[in-house]
Parts: C-alpha cells; structure tokens; sequence
C-alpha cells in the first residue's frame, strides 16, 4: 500500500466529512440553545441546493460572466433565501409548541422535512437537477499512476469549513448576541427576565444554521454536480451522527464529528469494504457513546435544581 | 408580526415554485388519462412504476408509451368496443410502497390487469398480490431472473433478464475490451446486484476473474473513497449494476480523480438523467452499457417513432416496451377473459405482433428471443448501438 493512496484516503475523508461538520452546526446549534433535534436540517440544505441552481440560472441569464462573482452573488442570494427557510420552519412548526412536551417539536420537525421534500418534489420535478462544473483543476503529487490529487474544490471545501467554524465560535464567545445565545441556552426564563428576546435569539440561531447549510449546499452541488429532492435525508443523517459524535451542542465537536465520520467512512472503504462502511460508522460511534455518553466535547447535562 | 411572516414564507415559496415545472410538463397531468371521457363501459389497467422519486424518469417513459398506446387502440375501437383507461400506481421504486399501491390496483381500483412494475425490487413483491387476485401482470422493464422463476402463472415481461444481459456484458468485457482487472460494483438492490452477479458469473467462466467485488449505498452521491480504492488496484473496466442516480457521480468522480478505466453498465441507466446525475456529457462519454436492441430502429414502430416526435418527445429507454406492452395487454383482454392465469396461458400460445416486432413468450413468460446488445454513450449527451 503506497503513500499516495494513504493520502487519497485522507483528502476524500476530509472533505467528506467538512461537509458534514457544515450541516452539522446547524443540529448542534439547535440542539444547544433549545434541546431540540431539528430533523428538517437536511431539507433545508436539500432546498439550498435547489436555490442555488436556480439563482445561478437567473445570474447566467443576466449576462455575468465571471466566475467568482457569479459564484458570490449565488451565495449571497442563496444564503437570504434559505435562511428565510430557516427562520420559517421555526416560526411555523417550533415556536407554537415551545413550553410543550420535548416530543411534540421532534413530531412536527419530522413534519416539517417531509412537507419540504414533497415540496420540492411537486414544484420541481423528482428528477436529477444538474449543477454546472464552475471551478475544475487540481493540484498533483507525484506522477504517472502514483499521485494524489487535491481539486480547488476540495480545499475550498475544508477551508471554508474551518473559516465558517471560526467565525461562529468568535460570535458566539465574543459578542453581545453570543452571550445572550448562551444566556437563553443556561436559562431561558431568566435571560427573558434580564431582558434577552429569547424568541429572537431562537429565530437567529436558526437562521445562522441555514446559512451553513447554504453554504453547503452550494458547495456540494459544485463538487458533484447534481442533486436531487431527496438529498436532504442521507446527509442529514450522517450530519446528525457527526454532531453526536462530537458531542451535540459543542461547534467546535460538530467539525471534529464531522471529520472523524468523514475519515473513517473513507478509510474504511478504500482499505476494507465499502459495503460495510457506514456499519463501521456507526458503530464507532456506539463506542463513543459508551465511553463518553454526551460525545467527544460534549459537556455532560448538569441538572438545573 | 403576521404580516411579516406571510411575507417571508410567500417569497421563499414563490423562488421555487415559480421556476418548477419546466421539464416535467408531463407529470402535472392528472391521474388519470380518460382519453376521450366515455359515459359506457371502460377498461381499467393499472400503469405501476416510479412516477414519483429518484428514479422518476424511468415513470415517465412508461406513462409516455402507454398513454400514447392507449390513445391509439381506443381510436381504432378501444378493447371489444370498451375504451382503455390508464390508472397511475406510483410504487417510487420502493419495495414497500409497491405493495401498498398493488393492493390499491386490486382492491379498490378493480383494475383488469397490471403493466409494471419497473424496479425489480417493486416487481417482486407486488407480483404475489396480483398472483392472490389472480391478475395479469406483464412487466415491460424488471429484469430479475426470479420475477419469471417462481412460477407464477399470471406474470409475463415484455424485456429481456439480467442473466441474458449479464451474458452479453461479460462477453464484451472479456472478448472485446480485453480487460485485464475488473471491479463488479453494484448498489445492493435487488436488480443492481443480480445484475452484478449474473455478468460476474459469465465472466468467471470466461476465465476472467475480478479484482474487486463491492456494493455502495443507493441515494449517496460521494463515491470518492470508492474511487480512490479502484485506481489503486488498477482496473482497467469498472462494470456498475445499478441505476444512474448513482452511476452518474460514480462516472463523475472515477474522471475526476484521473482514472480512464472503461465504464460498463446495464439498462439502468438508459435515460437523458445518466447524463444530468454525471454533471455533463463530457464525463458519460465513452461508457458502454447494455439494451435491448434499439426499438427506434426496428421498422414496425416507425408510425409510432413519428408519432412521439411530433409531440416533441424523443422515445428513449423504456417507452416503446411500454407501448408494446399496453398493446399485448389490450390483445389478451380482447379475449373476454379475466383471469390472470388464463389470460397469459393464452398470451403464451400466441405471436403478437407489437411496435417493437413479433413478440412471443415461453412458458416461464419470459420472451423466446432476447436481443441484448451494447450501446455507448456519446459527447452529445445521447447513446448509439455498437
């Protein structure tokens, strides 16, 4: 087995798993500030998808020629509308059951990702939708048959992942709107009581979700070119399991989740089998579980007396 | 507050409904294709497939060819005087779904018989129901050697099986191709993977032995691990039983990372979306796959083929085996007969003659003449016989 494949391996799982750490943000956020598993997450990163097909077509249209720009005012326009997604799903299916039972958010939010995917289905076929290959290229180690290769893509993949993490982290640990997130997370009541819009902060932490997985999904449309209605559901899945994995509502543990399922899915499948990859993903993650219950960074729930 | 929420959910809305329904005219239709309304008496047949999910295109064909048969055998008299009117059964290619529609055909639509289903996977299940309700199925595109092999007398296809078409892959790869190190990949599915396994079987006699046998997950689009693992064991041929969903980034990412090995595939990915799910014809170009032999080109269908174009419809894939299906179907109902079983017993004495050529059946109710052949695909994002 040479180096080069090793470092294959490696390149693949760590994209792979950056744009898992992406969607996962947008579950551990959530998860953080309000202990709800918003399983419409997925859907929403599925409709991103969709948006930014569509604004592309639209600015293409208009007669913008250059790439980067496109590309920035796609993500811009893709960024708003999918965060009105965002902050709508809450508004619609969470905030009229806030003060319920814990079950009746997780009820309606399974509620909420089938009506966007059948959504989606109706309005805009349940066929494969194409996305153009815009940044191609990439560099290469070696030669012959024994290189590994990084694509542009690929590392605006892992950087845009590091830098998105970065900046939520800073928002959350330095500024007023990020105390007043971890206000509303330690005690909703109090933090109203001290004057905090706990509905507010609820709505941005959602939207600030949706923009990641914006991101990400422009990202992956780019990378493999097409999508489809049903996207929402597989990469949701994996991006709740790495937000576990990690430790759910740690931002830092949604990336490091997102990688370690990410790396071990990859590896697992080039060095073993790939049928039984997500068995072995899965099953790594029992075994965190057992030994750290609440994840890898995850801090373990103090109950408030 | 209110205001602004209408607002924001409108707007949202309104971006993905105003630029849906381009392409998919077709699927807007309603359920039911009541060609010309009729007050007397009608014929119900079931049309079951993916109408709905990620295998949608290949719903389509079939609607595509059995409207168009239904319109035309009810203009020239309908069935025995009745007209044909089609129920739309979506089974959106799931094994579950399938059931529930089957059941819904039988029991409270009374259909008199059954074209479909397409997936294999659906095929099989829905066929033990049609077999309790003794209804005529007749399949115009599941290839699984079994769906034929369990003996039961009510289900006919109208296509070839994975063990034919297998063979005739095998073939290639081993006589044509001279392949040296093949990977058998396949996605785990009931047609995908007997697929899979019925060309690995014929190239196995052959003396050819594979490098690398592994199955992926239907409905991922990342197969770059995969790739990475299939460069470093050198294949020379990639053979994928499985459908274009996951083909086409298969294709996609083996390009990406460098590796020009052969493509090989089966009729799962006979349809324009191969090309979409890829990204783009540059990366289908060059891929083998195999098909019954084109239907375009066999001359009975000619009237039909004009037919369609001028509807600005390019019959690929399964639509023409649709069409001959409905108008099989509409032949054995002609008879008066109700019964499934009798229905094909009777089918299985005769010689058809349909837009796709003399049809006739053996007695498993598979066809007596399979005709696969191979296919590549084109920089035009189209596939030609070889």
């Amino acid at each position: 087995m040479d180096s080069f494949i090793i470092g294959q391996q490696l390149v693949n799982g760590i994209t792979l798993g950056a744009i898992y750490g992406l969607i996962a943000v947008g579950y551990t956020m959530v998860y953080g500030i309000i202990g709800m598993i918003n399983f419409a997450h997925g859907d929403i990163y599925m409709v991103s998808a969709y948006l930014g097909a569509i604004f592309l077509a639209v600015i293409t249209f208009f007669g913008i020629d250059s790439v980067v720009l496109a590309l920035i005012i796609t993500l811009l326009f893709t960024i708003v509308f999918t965060a009105l997604y965002g902050w709508s799903v809450e508004r619609i299916a969470y905030r009229p059951l806030r003060g319920s039972t814990r079950l009746a958010p997780l009820i309606s939010a399974i509620g909420m990702s089938l009506i966007l995917q059948n959504y989606v289905q109706l309005s805009q076929g349940a066929r494969n939708q194409g996305f153009p290959a815009l940044v191609e290229g990439s560099v290469r180690v070696g030669d012959g048959a024994q290189f590994f290769q990084v694509t542009y893509l690929q590392m605006i993949i892992v950087v845009t992942a590091f830098v998105s993490m970065g900046i939520l982290t800073y928002v959350i640990h330095k500024t007023s709107l990020g105390r007043a997130c971890r206000a509303t997370q330690q005690d909703p009541m109090m933090a109203e009581v001290l004057g905090i819009n706990t509905d507010r902060i609820i709505s941005i932490v959602f939207v600030l979700g949706a923009i990641m997985a914006a991101v990400a999904g422009i990202l992956v449309s780019l990378n493999y070119g097409s999508f489809d209605f049903y996207i929402g559901f597989i990469t949701g899945i994996k991006a709740f399991t790495a937000a576990v994995l990690g430790g759910i509502g740690s931002l830092p543990g949604a990336i490091l989740g997102g990688l370690i399922l990410g790396m071990s899915e990859s590896l697992f499948s080039g060095f073993v089998n790939t049928d039984y990859k997500d068995v072995f993903a899965f099953g790594l993650l029992i075994v965190v579980l057992i030994f750290k219950p609440s994840g890898l960074l995850g801090k373990p729930e103090i109950e408030k007396v | 507050m209110l205001n602004v929420r209408g607002f924001s959910v409108g707007l949202a809305t309104l971006v993905l409904a105003a630029c849906g329904g381009s392409n998919d005219n077709s699927e807007q239709k309603s359920d039911v294709a009541e060609v010309k309304a009729p007050v007397e008496e009608t014929v119900k047949i079931a049309l079951a497939g993916p109408h709905t999910g990620a295998n949608a295109t290949f719903g389509l064909q079939l609607w595509r060819g059995a409207e168009m048969a239904a319109k035309d055998i009810n203009a020239a008299g309908g069935i025995n005087g009745k007209k044909i009117v089609i129920i739309k059964a979506d089974d959106a290619c799931e094994p579950k779904q399938a059931v529930n529609v089957a059941n819904k055909s039988v029991d409270s639509d009374n259909v008199a018989a059954v074209i479909g289903h397409f997936c294999s996977s659906s095929s099989m299940p829905a066929s033990e129901i049609y077999n309790e309700a003794d209804i005529l199925m007749v399949t115009p595109g599941s290839t699984n050697p079994q769906i034929t092999e369990r003996g039961m007398g009510n289900v006919l296809r109208m296509c070839g099986r994975d063990d034919q078409q297998g063979n005739v892959a095998a073939k290639f790869i081993v006589n044509t191709l001279k392949a040296k190190n093949v990977a058998v990949l396949h996605d785990k599915d009931t047609y995908g993977q007997g697929l899979a396994d019925a060309m690995k079987a014929t190239m196995n006699k052959l003396g050819t032995t594979e490098v690398l046998y592994e199955g992926l997950t239907r409905g991922e689009k990342d197969f770059n691990a995969l790739v990475t693992k299939l460069r470093s064991s050198k294949v020379d041929v990639v053979y994928f039983g499985g459908l274009h969903s996951e083909a086409g980034p298969l294709v996609r990412q083996m390009r990406e990372q460098g590796l020009d090995a052969k493509f090989v595939s089966g009729d799962g990915i006979v349809s324009n979306d191969f090309v979409v799910a890829a990204g783009g014809a540059k990366f289908v170009t060059g891929v083998y796959m195999t098909f019954g032999a084109d239907p375009r080109k066999i001359p009975a269908g000619k009237a039909v083929i004009k037919a369609f174009q001028e509807d600005n419809y390019e019959p690929e894939g399964y639509t023409l085996y649709s069409y001959a299906t409905m108008q099989v179907v509409a032949k054995a109902l002609a008879t008066g007969e109700t019964s499934g079983e009798k229905l094909s017993a009777w089918m299985k004495g005769q010689t058809i003659e349909t837009v796709m050529g003399a049809k006739s059946w053996n007695e498993k109710g598979d066809l007596k003449t399979s005709d696969y052949v191979m296919y590549q695909w084109n920089d035009a994002g189209s596939y030609d016989q070889l």
